[in-house]
């Protein structure tokens, strides 16, 4: 990273005087910065912070005296939060390892088999990528009503992937299309099938694209709203941003506590493999968008 | 590889296997055959849940559907009476006010964004991260802090507002009609910046610091080196980055289902909301869909907006225009 950082830095910075750095540069990002992450600050405040604190409207809002675990204690005991968190890995790890396998051999197929129509089913899968989840809810929901598949998680783990895999594959496309042909090729010669090619030489040399993938597709199964809202009714098979969202608020008074420890607790997973693997994400996401 | 037992047995049998299996595994190795035979699970899922819904929900739409009742196809029906219906109408003025107030606001402050990011900074890579955040967290959940944060009698705005003197009386971010499309917007800025400005900042480190400095050494000044260099060169990115915000924006449901569910007074319900409104709640398949289907041929402009009127300079990446 360290030399692209190098060449980035715009010409003639040199130029500039630490005044004018500090005025164009230092307060604008510190200003973005704190816009962007004061929800999440505000989110761990009010989840440790007793009901008492919550409603007074003199002292610091933004310090907490008094922490307490009571409203993650609540949620962890007195709710049906840790099934939630079981549902969302469950059909989040199951939806991302069915993608990741159709994409894998679908990018392979169209990137690298060159098969007559590859192009054409390549755009296709670009345009399957634009295809909202807000224009087919409606009609799923009849579907899965039909199988039998309403109120399990089942009707999520088959419809997630038609926004995972498009997007996974696109994105491995463009890793496929990085290792040399001439590995194949050398394969080839000696005698190796296409399958153990796959297998053996691009599989092992794509695992980034593999990583990139996964941790994409985990994220936004975890994240899903709209067909996890559609297509579950019973609390107990519900998803976490469901849950804290339908069952956490009742009636008119709001347990800013639990909703904040639930929203809180809900973001953490994803924020620590988020974490592990930045670099991962952040090529994933511009090598897909510059493709 | 483990040799499989199979091929080290002796005898007959291996013997006639192995034609056959070369047969079939020479068949595979057409690039027509495997590639069909690569494609088809992935094929199989969306040809069913992706493009069969597709057609299904368009033909919802020209029938009269409710919840646990098939329906029957009412031709124009469901499009005229939403054409008429003056809720839907103001769901889509509400959508593209939306959807264009957020996507401009997002893409300025995004570009600001990622041009302070690509300047030499201590620390960069860690700021590159803590910026994604917001993208990468459940909207959802981000939602309900927001929900939190305009909350009319403890939010955190009004309070500090108040104690600077700048306001006097707390304000009701989601209880005014303006007041709440500003608010849904701002949250949903919050959302999209760190997309826009991570994919920008992608773009930004590929332009070369040589055409600054042999700018500089023209005497062009700050904005111009923007306008002249930074602008063209980052224009086919900037094309695809706000393609998707202005799809992703003008299709959102969540943020406005945790934030308003619409209200108040339907001032932030937008067509994804109300199709969703009129279809699962309300039972009206039919109409649902209708509102669904009518959001395309926005989103497909769009597209084609976006899309081919930035691309079209494929030279100034070194490619050739077609």
């Amino acid at each position: 990273m360290a030399k692209t950082d190098d060449t980035s830095t715009v010409g003639m910075r040199y130029l500039t005087s630490p005044m004018q750095r500090l005025v164009v540069l230092w307060i604008p990002l510190c200003a973005f910065l704190f816009v962007l992450l004061f929800p999440f600050y505000w989110m761990v405040t009010t989840s440790i912070k007793p009901d008492a604190e919550l409603l007074q409207r003199d002292g610091n809002p933004f310090w907490v005296t008094n922490p307490t675990l009571a409203h993650i204690k609540k949620l962890l005991f007195d709710t049906q939060y840790p099934e939630w968190v079981w549902n969302t890995m469950l059909v989040s790890i199951s939806a991302t390892f069915i993608s990741l396998f159709c994409s894998v051999l679908a990018a392979y197929a169209i990137e690298r088999l060159r098969f007559r129509g590859s192009r054409l089913v390549g755009a296709l899968i670009f345009l399957a990528y634009l295809v909202p989840p807000s224009i087919l809810f409606i009609p799923l929901s009849t579907m899965v009503f039909k199988f039998g598949l309403f109120d399990t998680r089942l009707a999520l783990i088959l419809t997630y992937p038609t926004f995972l895999i498009p997007f996974c594959t696109w994105l491995l496309m463009g890793y496929f299309k990085s290792i040399p042909f001439e590995l194949e090729e050398c394969a080839l010669i000696d005698g190796a099938t296409r399958l153990q090619i796959l297998r053996r030489i691009v599989l092992p040399l794509a695992v980034p694209g593999l990583i990139s993938a996964g941790i994409f597709a985990f994220t936004l199964s975890w994240n899903e709203f709209i067909y996890a809202l559609t297509f579950i009714s019973s609390s107990e098979v519900k998803t976490v941003p469901i849950g804290v969202v339908t069952e956490l608020v009742e009636g008119d008074v709001y347990h800013w506590g639990s909703l904040m420890a639930g929203a809180l607790l809900g973001s953490l997973p994803v924020a620590i493999l988020y974490s592990f693997f930045v670099e991962y994400y952040v090529s994933g996401l511009t090598g897909a968008v510059k493709e | 590889m483990q040799a499989r037992p199979a091929a080290v047995v002796p005898g007959a049998r291996a013997r006639q296997a192995a034609p056959a299996r070369r047969a079939l595994s020479r068949w595979l190795d057409d690039r027509n055959v495997l590639g069909l035979a690569f494609l088809l699970p992935g094929a199989l899922i969306l040809l069913v849940f992706l493009t069969y819904p597709l057609a299904l929900g368009t033909w919802l739409g020209f029938t009269d559907a409710k919840i646990g009742r098939a329906g029957h196809w009412i031709g124009l029906d469901n499009f005229e009476f939403i054409w008429n219906d003056s809720l839907t109408r103001l769901a889509l003025f509400n959508t593209l006010f939306y959807t264009i107030v957020a996507s401009v606001i997002k893409f300025a402050l995004g570009l600001w964004l990622a041009i302070l990011l690509n300047e030499h900074l201590p620390f960069k890579a860690f700021f590159r991260a803590i910026i994604l955040l917001p993208f990468i967290v459940p909207t959802a959940l981000s939602a309900i802090a927001f929900w939190w944060i305009y909350d009319p009698q403890f939010s955190i705005i009004s309070w500090a507002l108040q104690r600077m003197g700048l306001i006097h009386q707390y304000i009701d971010f989601l209880g005014n009609p303006w007041m709440a499309r500003f608010s849904v917007i701002a949250a949903n800025i919050w959302r999209g910046i760190p997309f826009v400005a991570i994919c920008l900042l992608a773009g930004l480190q590929t332009i070369s610091p040589s055409l600054y400095e042999a700018a500089a050494l023209d005497g062009a000044n700050g904005w111009q080196q923007f306008r002249r260099i930074t602008l063209p060169l980052l224009t086919p990115i900037i094309a695809v980055v706000m393609t998707f915000s202005v799809l992703f924006t003008f299709t959102d449901f969540q943020l406005i289902y945790v934030l308003t569910r619409g209200g108040p007074l339907n001032a932030t319900h937008l067509m994804a909301t109300l199709s969703f409104q009129r279809a699962i709640p309300g039972g009206n398949l039919g109409e649902g869909a209708a509102i669904a289907t009518a959001m395309v041929p926005f989103l497909l402009a769009a597209i084609l907006i976006s899309y081919f009127g930035l691309q079209r300079r494929a030279w100034q990446q070194g490619g050739t225009d077609r």
